[in-house]
């Protein structure tokens, strides 16, 4: 089968710590018919979005990966581009729609570019769920599906970056459930989990690790409260955050246990019959969750 | 808490500052407190979210540049999305940041991080781009 070219901008941390969700994602891809192209010269989207009204400085790296893609998307005739990371989907989504309806931002941005082509909101920026949901079909990820996750307990965790603020919201900011029906349609059980849309404590896990721990030890501790076996997450510091904070928990809170965190294109993978140690990478993994998945593995 | 205006708010420069940085009427805040209830962070605050308006409405910005909350914001926008007069409370939070780090101020010592080896890029990144100059 001929595999349908897509842009994909993985961002920085999929290509170091983040390889597991990388690789899994770019795999899981290419069972359902898809080539998850590389975007090519692209740059760090900068995590987070300048919110002063004049840092116009902020919006420059993601302007000049749109105008990337926008060269590239002429050369395999499709302008959309995937991103699996929250973050990096977030800050290309926003940057895009930020000068699209700020003009004279634009403007500024194009002629301080001068050397690069204009970006004139060309490039349709996806995440990999919405890219599931409307292009793929959640009912065509279920035909692909070889093992089922039956009696995996999922809690689906969003964090803030898919769904907030709400113009790059891929779901509803307060009830979503795309990530739901993804984790449904692999066979899994998902678990009603009432902090799916809290926020991790993001970046201050560089600075205030006591701060993210007590974040972790509550996120953790109600996804095992309302029966989960694991979290399932699409953002790289959600799952640091998660994963690797657990040890400060642990130390704080003694009767704390530990909970295993994997991305949701893992689980997918697994799903679709994709064991590799390659592809899953669970050596990156804090809270190793070979044990609960080895049913699958 | 007792306080003595002294001057009008809306003439004060800090507080123009603020509201040109972020690009919202800070006066616009009612006090229903949907901001402190709904965020995750709010425990760590010395001062929470809708006290930061209440202190800005009476002009107060030197109390709020002694505050840990804008350090502590994780720019989450939960109580940007459920604000019911549409205020964007993470830009107004952004403002309070900057008027300090645009004086050169390090809130973060890039030297002094630790855990260099397992730290994710955007863990760095963002971080830098909040806490430094």
């Amino acid at each position: 089968m001929e595999l349908k070219k897509i842009m994909f901008y993985p961002g920085c941390t999929l290509k170091g710590v983040a390889k597991n969700l990388e690789d899994s994602t770019v795999e899981s891809a290419r069972v359902l018919g898809y080539d998850f192209v590389e975007l090519p010269n692209w740059t760090c989207c900068g995590a987070v979005y300048g919110l002063a009204q004049d840092s116009v400085k902020f919006t420059i790296a993601n302007v000049r990966n749109l105008i990337r893609a926008k060269e590239y998307a002429e050369e395999i005739g499709d302008n959309r581009l995937v991103a699996v990371c929250s973050m990096c989907y977030n800050n290309l989504r926003r940057a895009h729609i930020d000068v699209m309806k700020n003009r004279d931002r634009l403007k500024t941005l194009n002629i301080f570019m001068d050397e690069e082509p204009d970006y004139n909101g060309e490039i349709e920026v996806l995440h990999y769920l919405q890219f599931l949901k409307d292009v793929v079909g959640l009912s065509n990820v279920k035909k692909c599906v070889k093992k089922p996750l039956k009696g995996l307990k999922v809690a689906p965790y969003y964090g803030c970056l898919l769904l907030r603020p709400k113009e790059v919201a891929i779901d509803d900011m307060e009830d979503p459930h795309i990530l739901e029906d993804l984790l449904k349609a692999l066979g899994a059980e998902v678990v009603d989990y009432p902090l799916k849309n809290e926020c991790c404590g993001s970046y201050h896990t560089v600075d205030k690790r006591e701060f993210v721990a007590e974040r972790t030890y509550k996120l953790v501790s109600v996804a095992k409260e309302v029966g989960a076996d694991v979290i399932a997450t699409s953002c790289p510091l959600c799952f640091f955050n998660l994963d690797r904070r657990q040890e400060i928990a642990k130390d704080k809170h003694h009767e704390f246990e530990y909970m295993p965190i994997v991305y949701f294109t893992q689980l997918m993978a697994i799903a679709f019959g994709i064991v590799s140690e390659e592809v899953l990478h669970f050596d990156r993994h804090f809270v190793s969750p070979e044990g609960v998945l080895s049913k699958w593995l | 808490m007792k306080y003595t205006i002294k001057e009008d708010p809306h003439k004060k420069e800090e507080v123009k500052e603020i509201m040109e940085l972020s690009g919202q009427n800070i006066f616009k805040c009612i006090q229903c407190g949907r901001c402190s209830s709904g965020c995750p962070m709010a425990e760590f605050m010395d001062i929470l979210p809708n006290q930061v308006f209440m202190l800005l409405q009476e002009g107060d910005v030197d109390t709020l540049l002694q505050a840990n909350t804008p350090w502590i914001c994780a720019a989450c926008f939960t109580c940007t999305v459920r604000c019911p007069v549409g205020l964007d409370l993470a830009a107004v939070m952004e403002a309070l940041r900057e008027v300090q780090l645009r004086k050169n101020y390090d809130y973060v010592d890039p030297y002094k991080v630790e855990e260099r080896d397992i730290l994710p890029p955007i863990a760095l990144v963002s971080n830098f781009r909040k806490f430094t100059p």
